[in-house]
């Protein structure tokens, strides 16, 4: 599966989400394709992604999107990560 | 660049956090003054020229609190840009917890600069920080801490038990 994740300058909390992604992918026995996008770009990859990782404010600047989103409040908190992907994905 | 240890990829966090980029209890009145805090800091370390802290906050002003990353901390950063001399961090506790209107994750009392002229110097670092900041006696050590010395000896201890467990 595809998963995007969406920060606002692509080396940030881009990174953040993709680090604490692998982490609980890897927790949850998973396998996923992870990308990293800035809000610019996402809209135009969103379309061939499974899955979008962001934040909130971002969440809704992407607008309406085909892929379902999940949002993280804290992106250090890998419990959140890990529910939150558990729960969108399985 | 063969050797994959020695690539920027992979600076550790002691490397890209220079004790003269971090402050503490910095007094910030408001966001903007928070996030300058964090930008100067990264030109008194020579990792950016002022321009860059103006970028940070622009993103802000652009973005939204984004940047807010968890509850109390926020990470300041911009893209890559002319204002960037080489990839590095900053770190600013501040003496008063600063509103940046994140629904769920203020009031902010951390900011980390970052710089990063591509997207991937600055991997091994981010991670770094991001484990020790994801533990809560080490955010409360770092806030409490009362020199930059002490920050740069928490940082490094943080490290190197990470890399001795592997």
């Amino acid at each position: 599966m595809k998963i995007l994740a969406v920060c606002g300058m692509g080396l940030g909390s881009g990174l953040l989400l993709r680090m604490q992604a692998e982490k609980a992918l890897r927790e949850l026995g998973l396998e996923a394709d992870l990308e990293v996008a800035d809000i610019g770009t996402a809209r135009a990859l969103a379309s061939s992604a499974d899955l979008i990782l962001t934040s909130e404010e971002l969440a809704q600047q992407l607008g309406g999107v085909k892929p379902r989103i999940v949002t993280i409040t804290n992106f250090i908190d890998l419990r959140e990560m890990v529910e939150k992907l558990r729960a969108a994905i399985t | 660049m063969a050797d994959g240890g020695a690539t920027t990829g992979s600076a550790p966090l002691s490397r890209l956090l220079q004790p003269s980029a971090i402050r503490v209890g910095a007094f910030a009145a408001d966001w903007r003054a928070a996030v300058r805090e964090a930008g100067d800091a990264l030109v008194a370390s020579g990792v950016t020229e002022d321009a860059y802290t103006d970028e940070m906050i622009a993103t802000v002003e652009e973005l939204g609190p984004y940047i807010v990353i968890a509850p109390g901390i926020a990470l300041a950063h911009s893209r890559p840009s002319p204002a960037v001399r080489r990839v590095g961090m900053s770190l600013v506790t501040l003496a008063g917890a600063v509103e940046f209107g994140h629904r769920e994750n203020d009031p902010v009392r951390l900011v980390v600069g970052l710089a990063a002229p591509d997207s991937d110097g600055h991997v091994t670092a981010l991670a770094t920080l991001a484990s020790f900041l994801s533990d809560e006696t080490n955010r409360e050590s770092l806030l409490s801490a009362r020199s930059v010395d002490e920050i740069r000896a928490l940082v490094v201890e943080f490290e190197s038990r990470a890399a001795s467990r592997g």
